[in-house]
């Protein structure tokens, strides 16, 4: 196939698919799509069948990670490890929302690093909500928070968020070399998106508070912590020995599943969270995103990114990834930058990275796709006043872009890239 | 008479108590909650950005929706009994500045609690919905204290040309 026409195929597919994802035409799964279109670059002969074979053993692998994640996040869930963290906000708060902030901020910032930003969304948001409520504080300010930690948190760790994993898939970097070069720049965006929260919800964290709630002793969860903190320490060593972690995820969920087995709790939720249509329509997202690089945007993108680790270019680099996870979702911008930035070394991923986990928080909804998709429909029949979160995304995304950026480049500098 | 006291978490208690102490024996009291469904959407939004992940079962906001309209009946709740005389409950969902001025349309007396930054007076310590609110206020309007309110020994020093 001529590239030329190859590459307008590709992007007329590659358009389909994330439009599909995002409106979900009578509820179908992203997959019903995204899966067809993926047979048809190959069948069409729009990328190579070796390349679309690499593409899935490449993205199988990451899809089981964060599929295993998911799980090890839910049965945490079900061991109560969540509503532990809300009672003991609840109590160690005292009735003042500026330290129930400060509580949000650290659980969402561990919660999003150690079990992904899913986590801190569909499990941990509620709990937070919950304890807002019990201590009579005004929830906006820590849902708020659990909303942007979500992304902004997502940094520290491969396992925090998908864009990780895929990155982590294609860079050199091990598990722990990771989490060392981007600790700084976990801790120095939580810093900065707090400094912001505190000042931009004034008022809210200002409001006094009804009499602290008498709460029982906090029943901590040992067994699901003693498991959590294992795991931590098999990432940690499986990649010293050059396993793939993954399996350190596995046991550790493998472990709670049988300790919710045993205690015969239901498990059907946890099961739930393994999706193969999520798997299916990831890996066809990866073909077809193949497909458009190979045929022509990768060069065409390749001669402007820079390839360096000096702070201006990995500012570029950021600023790039921010900008396209805006404009349709961070999942494809990650997928689309990684083969162009891969050559770059460890430094330009890692800066694509805080672009693509950051950026999002610009939006209440990810991207501007998925906003103005949801505008249109008026989901959920109210207006949702857009002036507040957009102002807030606005004051933080870039004072915790830059920072991060600068942390990195020090991380960089110090440990080598 | 018809008096509207809009009730807030954090603040609430000295609305109900400014209502107890000023409203005339047969006044219809009014207790007024207003929920932002800015909230729960904040997480549905979030979850929407998963992009892929499909199961609408599994979308936060949903179960938000239903804890802010708990919570909203247990604060409307907990304020008449506080109040501990026949009232009536309002529970609207909007912007609370904007509904709180719709529902006070035809009122004879609006009851709120400062927001805002109390320990720095001035200007600026009234919070910006306070301030719409007591702008845009279509009947007399009786702002208190949610805690103490301040002595005269927070005045500032006069400016010095007028020494």
């Amino acid at each position: 196939m001529n590239p030329s026409l190859a590459e307008g195929l590709s992007i007329v597919l590659l358009v389909a698919v994330l439009v599909c994802a995002v409106v979900r035409p009578f509820g179908w799964p992203e997959a019903v799509v995204a899966v067809p279109a993926a047979g048809v670059v190959v069948a069409t002969g729009a990328i190579r069948l070796g390349d679309a074979s690499a593409e899935v053993r490449r993205l199988g692998p990451v899809i089981g990670f964060l599929a295993v994640v998911l799980v090890l996040a839910q049965l945490c869930a079900d061991e109560g490890l969540f509503q532990a963290c809300g009672s003991w906000m609840a109590r160690s708060a005292r009735g003042r929302p500026r330290r129930l902030l400060g509580q949000v901020f650290a659980v969402a910032s561990v919660t999003t690093a150690v079990l992904s930003l899913d986590a801190t969304i569909v499990l941990l948001t509620p709990v937070v909500f919950a304890t807002a409520a019990r201590l009579g504080a005004r929830p906006k300010p820590h849902v708020y928070a659990c909303t942007h930690l979500s992304n902004s948190a997502s940094l520290l760790l491969p396992v925090s968020n998908l864009t990780n994993l895929l990155a982590f898939a294609v860079s050199a970097v091990s598990f722990t070399r990771f989490a060392a070069l981007m600790a700084l720049p976990w801790l120095v965006a939580i810093a900065a998106e707090y400094l912001v929260f505190r000042r931009f919800f004034a008022t809210d964290l200002d409001a006094p508070t009804a009499a602290p709630p008498t709460c029982g002793p906090v029943k901590i969860p040992v067994f699901a912590l003693a498991t959590l903190a294992c795991t931590l320490l098999g990432f940690a060593v499986t990649s010293t020995v050059g396993i793939n972690p993954a399996w350190a995820a596995l046991a550790g969920a493998l472990v709670l599943g049988a300790h919710a087995l045993i205690q015969r709790r239901t498990t059907i939720a946890a099961i739930r969270a393994v999706d193969l249509p999520f798997l299916a329509f990831v890996v066809a997202l990866g073909i077809v995103v193949r497909a458009v690089i190979d045929n022509g945007l990768g060069e065409a993108l390749g001669r402007i990114l820079p390839h360096s680790t000096a702070l201006p270019p990995l500012l570029g680099v950021a600023a790039l990834a921010a900008v396209l996870a805006n404009l349709i979702n961070n999942l494809p911008a990650v997928l689309v930058l990684l083969p162009l930035v891969a050559p770059g070394g460890a430094g330009a991923v890692l800066a694509a990275l805080l672009g693509v986990n950051i950026g999002p928080n610009l939006t209440y909804a990810g991207s501007l796709a998925t906003l103005l998709w949801r505008r249109v429909m008026r989901q959920h029949d109210t207006d949702i006043e857009l002036a507040e979160f957009t102002k807030l995304g606005l004051l933080s995304v870039p004072t915790a872009l830059v920072l991060a950026v600068v942390a990195l480049w020090l991380a960089l500098t110090t440990i080598g890239g | 008479m018809s008096v509207i006291a809009w009730i807030v978490e954090g603040s609430w208690p000295a609305c109900v108590d400014a209502a107890r102490r000023y409203a005339p024996a047969d006044t219809d009291i009014v207790l007024l909650h207003v929920t932002s469904p800015e909230i729960a959407d904040t997480a549905h939004g979030a979850y929407a950005g998963l992009l892929g992940r499909g199961h609408p079962e599994r979308d936060p906001g949903a179960t938000l929706q239903h804890m802010a309209a708990a919570t909203a009946e247990q604060l409307l709740t907990a304020a008449a009994a506080r109040l501990g005389s026949p009232c009536s409950t309002s529970e609207r969902s909007g912007r609370p500045e904007r509904e709180v001025v719709a529902a006070a349309d035809g009122a004879d007396l609006l009851i709120l609690a400062r927001d805002g930054d109390h320990t720095h007076l001035g200007p600026r310590s009234l919070g910006p919905i306070s301030r719409f609110i007591v702008d845009h206020a279509p009947c007399p309007v009786l702002l208190v204290w949610p805690e103490t309110p301040p002595t005269t020994a927070t005045l500032p020093p006069p400016p010095p040309h007028h020494r």
